[in-house]
């Protein structure tokens, strides 16, 4: 992303070393090191309860660490907190906005709480609502709003004191396909002005996106850094997908197209079908394009093996793979979620 | 951060109080319509019966009222406290450049400012069925200082309570079944010479009866004390400020320290 050379001069950006949290017995975080240069986008990629949000309270000051240390802005976030908070913008998972009030309220009163005039935190208000398309709802009740403009309004109420970083915890989570583009041009929109973003996702397809660097995390832990392209150049090429209908046939298929990977071929576990009536999903068979190899090529030993593929297909890597690669298979809970 | 700002944010958090009972006026039922609502029922269905020696029941029955108003006063910072913490509102005022404190005292200032709405209401109410004043002006003004007082206490009583529950409906539930009792086991109503020995003797110690008492001597209504009162009631105004700046005095750093620990981690 291209950004204000001017700004790098006089901002600073997040860095953490060693960072953990400790609940009782268990850590919910350690060992994480983060630098994160003024004007860059920082991903934080990973399962639920992988230790994103632990990461992001500990870096908004609503957390302690138990060990470790972590500058935003230029301040120490435990010993600064107050100077800390002076330049971030926060938007947690759990949309903190007041249900009680209107939407327009709530943002005036974010900005009278961040030291606005009444007539600025009006103005504010009244620009940020019209920002993020909540114009027409500005004097709604929120209790009354749907979940993805609560999360739109959170946002908002991050944006009131223009920060120097911004900090969302799962932005686009609940936010319907457009509003989530949207919502990544007006990020973006920040980034050129300089602001520094630490955002966490479940959705690789966002971190690609947005993000100048990606930190994996996997319970507590980091399980992989770099920049999109630099993990994706970590877990290879593209991806060769072969879909069949009966899965007794999947280990002969698989042996069929052993010679064409760049490692091992993958035998998706099943997909849980919803319902009983349904057709059982295809069975899919995942693997590394070697180099130079030729779709046809698998087509023709699919064919030679006698075995009946659905669909074959070659496909750029994902972060889904790169995920998949280092993190291992999804625990059963975040299937089912 | 300078006490300025910690003022005005704390108005700022005060008038969101206010910008609620706005959008629910149901909020304020508890201090308003229940009040008037005991006084009419005790006034005009049980105030046949019952026989004050030195007064009307309507001049005796007020300060009573105000007294278990006040009691149930616990209810509202409690689920306001409550509902605040388990939405994660709080979350987003701490990520703000704001001291903790204003939140706290925010919250304080507008539940004791609903808590003395409340008081005129009654007041009010009690001026048009015959209740009032009798003794002079310093008497009101201490009578209202001492209501002004314990109310203070109970805000912080309640709102210590929102942060130990689980969710604002058990606070619902704990203060129904501990102010009920207490306000009913006492001179809130009835006087004590009606009651059994056993009952007479827990009435005359609770300190929901020396507050009666208490506001009752102030205003110059009828106490309906026997000639040989019980010890806390016989010097009920001393013992009901004890009383309060006992409650101030334990209920307010539980109140911080519960805050603390809520708004931890």
């Amino acid at each position: 992303m291209t950004y204000d050379e001017s700004v790098l001069r006089t901002k600073k950006g997040v860095s953490a070393a060693g960072l953990g949290k400790r609940f009782g017995d268990r850590w919910a975080l350690r060992g994480l090191d983060l630098e994160v240069p003024a004007g860059r986008v920082l991903g934080l990629l990973g399962h639920n309860g992988a230790g994103k949000t632990t990461a992001i309270r500990i870096l908004t000051t609503l957390s302690t660490p138990s060990e470790g240390s972590a500058r935003v802005a230029g301040h120490d976030v435990a010993t600064e907190g107050a100077q800390v908070r002076r330049k971030i913008g926060v938007a947690c998972q759990a949309a903190t906005v007041d249900g009680l009030l209107t939407a327009r309220a709530n943002l005036e009163m974010v900005a009278r709480l961040c030291h606005l005039t009444r007539a600025q935190a009006k103005q504010r208000a009244g620009e940020l609502l019209e920002r993020l398309d909540l114009a027409a709802h500005g004097d709604q009740l929120v209790k009354t709003f749907s979940g993805g403009m609560r999360r739109r309004l959170d946002l908002a109420a991050s944006f009131v004191a223009s920060p120097e970083v911004l900090f969302l915890d799962e932005p686009t989570t609940g936010l319907d396909p457009r509003s989530r583009n949207e919502l990544w041009e007006l990020l973006r929109e920040r980034v050129r002005g300089g602001t520094t973003l630490v955002l966490t996702t479940q959705y690789l397809d966002e971190a690609d996106r947005l993000a100048d660097d990606i930190v994996v995390l996997d319970h507590g832990t980091v399980a992989a850094r770099g920049t999109p392209s630099e993990l994706k150049q970590r877990v290879g090429g593209d991806r060769i997908t072969v879909a069949i209908a009966d899965r007794s046939i999947g280990e002969r298929a698989r042996v069929a197209l052993a010679r064409f990977g760049d490692g091992e071929a993958v035998l998706e576990p099943p997909v849980a079908a919803e319902g009983t009536d349904l057709v059982a999903p295809p069975t899919r068979i995942v693997l590394r394009a070697r180099p130079g190899l030729r779709l046809v090529e698998v087509v023709r030993a699919l064919d030679a093996a006698g075995i009946d593929a659905h669909d074959v297909a070659r496909r750029e890597t994902t972060l889904d793979d790169v995920f998949l690669a280092i993190t291992g298979p999804r625990p059963a809970a975040a299937v089912q979620a | 951060m300078s006490v300025g700002y910690v003022l005005g944010d704390s108005l700022v958090f005060a008038r969101r109080h206010l910008a609620h009972i706005r959008q629910i006026p149901e909020k304020l039922f508890d201090v308003t319509l229940q009040p008037i609502m005991f006084t009419l029922l005790f006034a005009f269905v049980f105030g046949g019966v019952i026989a004050i020696p030195d007064g009307s029941y309507r001049e005796y029955l007020l300060g009573g009222v105000m007294i278990q108003s006040l009691s149930f006063g616990i209810m509202g910072p409690a689920t306001a406290i409550a509902t605040d913490v388990r939405e994660g509102v709080v979350d987003r005022f701490r990520s703000l450049p704001v001291a903790r404190a204003s939140y706290l005292i925010g919250h304080i200032l507008a539940e004791l400012g609903a808590t003395l709405i409340g008081v005129t209401v009654l007041s009010l109410s009690g001026l048009v069925i015959g209740w009032g004043i009798h003794s002079s002006v310093l008497g009101a003004v201490a009578g209202y200082g001492l209501v002004a007082l314990f109310a203070f206490s109970v805000v912080w009583l309640g709102t210590w309570l929102g942060l130990i529950v689980r969710s604002p409906d058990a606070a619902q539930g704990v203060v129904f079944l501990v102010v009920f009792p207490a306000t009913f086991l006492a001179n809130t109503f009835v006087p004590l010479g009606g009651l059994s020995p056993v009952l007479r003797a827990i009435a005359a110690w609770n300190p929901v009866s020396t507050l009666a008492a208490a506001v009752r001597t102030l205003f110059g209504n009828p106490t309906a004390l026997p000639p040989d009162p019980p010890w806390p009631l016989e010097h009920a105004v001393v013992c009901a400020i004890g009383w309060s700046l006992l409650l101030l005095a334990i209920s307010a750093p539980l109140a911080i320290r519960a805050f603390r620990r809520r708004t931890q981690d």
